[in-house]
């Protein structure tokens, strides 16, 4: 029997919903043609959030390390992204994978302290971080300090001369990310880190006596994790033109949303997120003028969410009728029966 | 807290020692926010992310009592230790022991929900102005320690207040049967219940503790500072470095623990008033890099 079977990712579901997902690209991508500026500004948020939540997602639901302080990646990126267009000269879409770089570095030592905190621990730590970052940015006073700062005139400029045009740059960078971003968490999923990240997740203990390097594997997606976080950052705040303190480093905007969209659409799969959006967004344009009640019904309906369907509403769909939307599974296909299916 | 502005250069020794006295003052306060979140971590291994969020819930309690009683704040806390003890009961028995197990995840999203609605629903009832009790005289009241060092007699009652709590904290679970109990489904739940411990019980017991805790520590926030339903997050994290810094090992680790943060914090925001809270952060940090078990440890047996 050697080597007479081989590993398939795919599902005819799956292979249905990434035709589905390629043909919504092709109109997403065309969003331009058909949208208003409306439109755009509100499909790039949802971008936003999906790559953000996505990350998270990574990073609690398959590696384990459940943080409350992504936001301190959020406004770093957006952070260095003001610093290095303004003193450095930088282009501001060059600055975009350069606060992804800058993250990553930064994200290494922070790694080291936090990962001596313990599971409930390291949540709360990865907060204490976040306001470090944040009282750190509102003491330099070249970035505005604590009130914080606008991008000048001759750096917007410098994308393109229309505003228009700058519009739908912003816009299709803000796709290409997205895209990005999900393209490279099932990569990453595919990968043997992959298969590390889920037997992390089944069972850590089972995990590391099989050989996994439980903690170089999380130190990666800290990392990768803290990359990508930073460069949706950066990208939200070339597209607000303005940042300060509070808004850059705020955990109801970039980390409570992000858990409760994740929580809410699915924890532990790739399109819990993208679901948790949906929802999300359509709560939103029909609760907004609740204003903090619409945060606190969030709150509820998560709470609700983790104890009743821990799984969230895609993990419940997935369980109930077998759907799959990405080829992440790996189904062991023999030799004789290869000729059947 | 009494500040002296001016350059660092020209602060005298008498001043530095003032600093320090008002920071190791601070620190029994930051003590009773880590002594609430040490005692369920201890038993359950829960981190509550709502534990700031519930002192200053604690603190409009506070504020409703003595409104509507026209009490005196400092006599409300025998008014708001018995409601947030409940609240703290009725939490862990309703919502809490579920989330309880292996998987981190549930008892942190499920306390982090709780957090971001007790914050927006003060903000719904309260408003987000800032608030404050009044104390009458006793707020301004002080007296010399030496020449040059003024003690705040309120700061002093703090002080008092959170070492007697956290030695009663320390007495109850060396010296009682309930301590016993605290201790034994800490070591081994499942052993615990076989012994005839109904776990469910004992958790909730000592999340009515740690409110209660945390209810002392609440009326003394209202009173001493002013407060809005956004400071909650700052003393989750106070309390949690407080508990970091002390280690483990005992109750009194965490008045040790509170003691550095607030000292660290007195000192920093005299360098400059903005970085006081930096500073603290940072001696955490410092702690975690070259200490991480804490200045007392849990003795490994």
């Amino acid at each position: 029997m050697t080597a007479s079977f081989h590993v398939e990712h795919a599902t005819r579901a799956s292979r249905i919903g990434t035709a589905t997902f390629a043909a919504g690209l092709v109109l997403l991508v065309a969003a331009p043609a058909w949208g208003g500026r409306d439109d755009l500004r509100l499909l790039s948020e949802i971008y936003a959030y999906v790559a953000l939540a996505s990350l998270w997602n990574l990073l609690a639901g398959y590696a384990g390390l459940v943080s409350v302080g992504q936001q301190a990646y959020v406004g770093l990126g957006g952070y260095v992204l003001f610093a290095s267009t303004i003193e450095a000269g930088v282009h501001p879409l060059l600055a975009v994978p350069v606060a992804g770089v800058v993250a990553a570095v930064f994200a290494l030592p922070v790694a080291g302290l936090l990962f001596r905190l313990r599971g409930h621990y390291f949540a709360i730590g990865t907060w204490v971080v976040a306001e470090v970052f944040r009282l750190i940015a509102s003491q330099i006073s070249a970035l505005g300090g604590g009130s914080g700062i606008s991008l000048p005139a001759a750096i917007v400029t410098e994308m393109a001369s229309s505003r228009q045009m700058r519009e739908f740059l912003i816009y299709w960078v803000a796709l290409a990310l997205v895209v990005v971003v999900l393209a490279a968490i099932v990569l990453l999923l595919r990968s043997r880190y992959g298969l590390a990240l889920t037997a992390i997740r089944d069972n850590e203990l089972a995990a590391r006596s099989n050989g996994v390097d439980v903690t170089r594997t999380k130190l990666v997606v800290y990392v990768l994790t803290a990359f990508g976080t930073a460069m949706v950052g950066a990208l939200i705040f070339l597209q607000k033109l303005r940042i300060s303190p509070d808004t850059a480093f705020s955990v109801n905007d970039w980390t409570a949303f992000v858990i409760f969209i994740t929580v809410i659409g699915g924890i532990g799969r790739v399109e819990g997120p993208i679901i948790g959006t949906v929802v999300f967004f359509v709560l939103r344009q029909t609760l907004a003028d609740l204003g903090s009640l619409y945060l606190l019904m969030l709150g509820a309906v998560a709470i609700a969410v983790m104890l009743l369907a821990p799984k969230g509403i895609w993990g419940f769909l997935a369980e109930r009728f077998g759907w799959q939307l990405l080829p992440l599974e790996r189904r062991l296909r023999f030799a004789a029966d290869a000729r059947t299916t | 807290m009494r500040r002296f502005v001016g350059p660092i250069e020209n602060v005298t020794a008498m001043e530095w020692v003032n600093i320090i006295v008002q920071g190791v003052l601070i620190g029994g306060l930051y003590a009773m926010f880590a002594a609430g979140l040490a005692l369920i971590f201890g038993v359950m291994r829960l981190v509550n992310i709502a534990h700031g969020d519930l002192i200053v819930l604690a603190a409009y309690i506070a504020l409703m009592t003595t409104d509507t009683l026209g009490l005196n704040p400092l006599l409300a806390i025998i008014i708001v230790v018995p409601i947030m003890a409940a609240i703290g009961y009725g939490l862990q028995r309703a919502l809490l022991n579920r989330t309880l197990g292996d998987d981190v995840l549930p008892p942190l999203l499920v306390t982090f929900g709780l957090s971001v609605i007790i914050q927006n629903a003060l903000l719904e009832v309260f408003t987000a102005d800032s608030r404050r009790l009044s104390a009458g005289a006793i707020e301004v009241a002080s007296f010399p320690l030496v020449e040059g060092v003024w003690i705040g007699v309120l700061p002093l009652l703090q002080f008092a207040v959170a070492i007697a709590v956290i030695g009663a904290l320390q007495l109850l679970f060396y010296r009682t049967a309930l301590g016993r109990a605290f201790r034994a489904t800490s070591d081994d739940q499942a052993v615990a219940q076989l012994m005839g411990l109904d776990n469910r019980h004992i958790f909730a017991l000592a999340m009515a503790l740690s409110l209660a805790v945390i209810a002392v520590a609440g009326v003394f926030i209202a009173v001493r500072t002013n407060f809005d339903p956004a400071i909650g997050p700052a003393r989750l994290i106070f309390g949690f470095e407080a508990v970091i810094i002390g280690g483990l090992g005992s109750m009194w680790g965490t008045l040790v623990g509170g003691i550095v943060l607030g000292v660290s914090q007195a000192i920093g925001a005299q360098i400059n008033p903005g970085w006081q809270l930096l500073a603290g952060h940072l001696a955490f940090l410092l702690i975690l890099a070259v200490r991480p078990e804490g200045l007392f440890p849990k003795v490994q047996g």
